[in-house]
């Protein structure tokens, strides 16, 4: 466990998913699918707690939508079990799940109108006219789609598409609702939007939605909880922060967001410190971890490009301080992004945000330059 | 057949006379909607390349020599009266000594054909079995293609094969075969006695029955090759988000699959129906003599009786009986194109 752990623990004493009392609304126990001799999800376990908002997060190909589609009953698995609200649902087909599914292609009936799509699943439950034509025109309303609700899914745009799918999907009050690649279709600038739009409507229903993505932009904006995904197996499962900050694993680091890894071995530690010396950069670094681990095993430091400041002067401290000569310079207006050349030639990735206005960086190319971070900053990944 | 007015993309000069919509001008703006007019005029100002109007001219130089010429020929023949002369009908036009052309167009074979309830029958017998014949293509084919579209690809190429294989064979062998199946002491018949289900042959060869089996047997393939297409092409995740929404999978056959693959049943009904409206090999050889077909009908008049006059009004009624259908065909066929081409935007 990471050093910090029981700081954000303390801080988020309320969620769910760290109250030993709570239920969890899904449940996935030991759940395996192959397709031939290629292991899709391979013996994935997982909780997810009412009103979360659970993003499935990896690679394609990873096995994230396999995992969703044996929650919606698409796909029934190999082995384990899935458990919604407490009931065993490994072998109900989906038309007797309590879960509705937005597909990434949408899938709206290209015969009916935005009206009659929505209004499909209420006329399978057996609703009334009445009720369904309420519903219907609440489901419009809260997608804003109501001047749209006679006319036809290719008479729609993208996004206007993507709110029918939602409204469809949410019509006939999930207690789960999946959401495969929601905004994969949507441009960049639609899908930002949509994002908060999203989240929205999913804090003003209180559906727990779980949400697979590609786009770790899109999992850390949206999500309570992100499982990170690899090869069929989840690799870690936490909040934002927690994937951002204390990845458990090199893949992990490595996946969200830009990271430098070095990698070394331990050759000892005190208070709470552990230190790494890596050969090819030829430096020890003491690194915060919360428990101490033996000498000699190989491990990786993992340092955000923001968690380094880059300096022309020598720090003070020997500890923690490489040195390098500045290889390339980024000015992004907000942050500089400067890539760093040590000694061994290895490039690492800097950023430092642009306070001040009119500071032309101190730095130029070729200038001997010195990084330097706290212990608590890195993270120290056992590979 | 007339070619229904296309509105053109190049601007129209105002018709002549009148601007108010008399009908003279809706005439003429009707024919100025003809396709080949549009071409032509484009041409003439500019707006249509000549490489684009020669790809064009090919299909159509065939239609007008192999279509528009030999019906014009057939009309002809139809308003004259049948002689026993070579050719065996008169002359519609007849130049006389001093210069006068008269032209004689003959009404009576049609009048024959409105009169005589022979052809009544024929015409209604042949829509009757041909509407038959579409239902039974479609309750067969239907499910073959279906099952066709949903197997494996590594299967498909094959069952599609076998379907296609049949005609690689003559279709008249084809049609023969059924005799050695259906007749007294056929096959089948053999086969029910040899099983001990019947003890005496079902007289199936020379009905309605026989006729049929022939025209289902012959005219399948036309129905599942356009269904197939259809139902290829269909998104499953439709039917994943039909299930995943709470509908069972019969239902949603009828409210998902079955609807989306219309543009298929009235492409293939439409294949099976108008060429089995006027048919004349499968009757003729399965078909009992009291089997009357408008096919039948026509070539009795043209090598029994050898009355050229009205074979050919009975063929001129056949395709404007069929006229309907077919415009019917093309608008489906338009309106799905241009939805296919709706969905890709």
């Amino acid at each position: 466990m990471p050093v910090a752990q029981g700081a954000r623990a303390q801080q988020h004493s309320l969620e769910a998913w760290q109250d030993p009392k709570a239920r969890p609304i899904v449940s996935i126990e030991g759940v395996t699918k192959a397709f031939g001799d290629h292991y899709a999800v391979d013996n994935v376990s997982l909780e997810v707690f009412q009103g979360e908002f659970f993003s499935l997060l990896g690679a394609s190909g990873c096995g994230k939508t396999t995992l969703l589609r044996m929650l919606a009953g698409l796909e029934t698995p190999d082995s384990g079990h899935i458990y919604i609200d407490g009931a065993d649902m490994t072998h109900v087909p989906p038309y007797r799940r309590p879960v509705n599914m937005m597909f990434q292609s949408y899938a709206l009936f290209p015969h009916m109108s935005v009206e009659q799509n929505i209004a499909f699943g209420l006329k399978q439950e057996g609703a009334s006219k009445a009720q369904i034509k309420e519903r219907v025109s609440e489901m419009l309303r809260l997608v804003r789609l109501e001047p749209y609700a006679k006319r036809r899914p290719h008479q729609l745009s993208g996004g206007q598409r993507q709110r029918v799918a939602l409204a469809r999907s949410l019509a006939k009050h999930p207690r789960l609702l999946l959401l495969d690649e929601p905004l994969g279709a949507l441009d960049k600038k639609l899908r930002e939007h949509t994002q908060f739009e999203l989240v929205n409507i999913q804090e003003q229903l209180g559906t727990t939605f779980i949400m697979v993505t590609h786009d770790q932009e899109e999992a850390m904006t949206m999500s309570t909880r992100i499982a990170v995904m690899d090869e069929g197996r989840i690799l870690q499962i936490g909040s934002p922060s927690t994937i951002y900050e204390y990845p458990a694993t090199r893949y992990v680091a490595d996946f969200i967001g830009s990271v430098n890894l070095f990698d070394g071995r331990v050759t000892g530690g005190a208070d709470g410190q552990v230190f790494v010396h890596c050969d090819e950069v030829g430096a020890t670094m003491a690194i915060a971890h919360g428990e101490p681990l033996t000498a000699g095993t190989p491990v990786s430091v993992a340092l955000r490009p923001e968690k380094m400041t880059v300096t022309d002067v020598k720090p003070e401290s020997d500890v923690n301080v490489l040195r390098g000569v500045v290889s390339e310079i980024a000015y992004l207006g907000d942050v500089s992004i400067y890539y760093v050349a040590l000694p061994n030639k290895t490039l690492v990735h800097v950023q430092l945000t642009n306070l001040a206005r009119h500071t032309s960086s101190p730095l130029t190319w070729q200038q001997e330059v010195w990084l330097a971070w706290e212990p608590e900053n890195g993270v120290v990944l056992q590979t | 057949m007339m070619p229904p007015p296309v509105p053109s993309s190049a601007p129209l000069s105002p018709p002549p006379g009148p601007s108010s919509p008399t009908l003279l001008g809706y005439l003429w703006r009707w024919l100025l909607g003809f396709p080949f007019v549009v071409r032509v005029r484009g041409l003439a100002m500019g707006t249509v390349s000549w490489g684009r109007a020669m790809v064009t001219a090919v299909p159509f130089l065939w239609l007008l020599l192999f279509f528009g010429l030999p019906f014009l020929v057939v009309l002809k023949i139809s308003f004259s009266q049948a002689v026993i002369a070579q050719p065996p009908y008169t002359p519609l036009v007849e130049w006389l000594d001093d210069g006068v052309m008269t032209l004689r167009l003959s009404f009576q074979n049609y009048l024959l054909l409105a009169q005589d309830s022979l052809y009544w029958m024929a015409y209604f017998n042949s829509i009757r079995i041909a509407l038959i014949a579409t239902v039974c293509c479609l309750l067969i084919g239907y499910p073959m293609a279906y099952g066709i579209a949903k197997a494996k690809p590594a299967f498909r190429v094959p069952l599609l094969m076998l379907i296609i294989l049949p005609f690689w064979t003559s279709f008249l062998i084809r049609v023969y075969a059924w005799i050695g199946i259906l007749k007294n002491n056929g096959l089948l018949n053999n086969l029910l006695i040899g099983l001990g289900l019947i003890d005496e042959p079902i007289n199936m060869m020379h009905t309605d029955f026989s006729v049929l089996v022939g025209i289902v047997y012959s005219y399948l393939p036309f129905m599942v090759l356009p269904l197939y297409a259809t139902l290829s092409r269909m998104d499953d995740s439709l039917l994943e988000a039909a299930a995943d929404l709470g509908c069972r999978p019969g239902k949603a056959f009828l409210t998902i699959t079955l609807p989306l693959s219309m543009p298929g049943v009235i492409a293939g009904s439409m294949l099976v129906f108008i060429p089995t409206v006027g048919e004349f090999v499968i009757p003729d050889l399965l078909g009992g003599p009291d089997t009357l077909m408008i096919g039948k009908v026509l070539w009795t008049e043209f090598f029994s009786n050898k009355d050229w006059p009205v074979a050919s009004a009975v063929a001129v009624a056949t395709l404007l009986l069929l006229v309907v259908p077919i415009v019917y065909f093309q608008k489906v066929q338009e309106e799905g194109a241009k939805r296919a081409e709706e969905a890709r935007k």
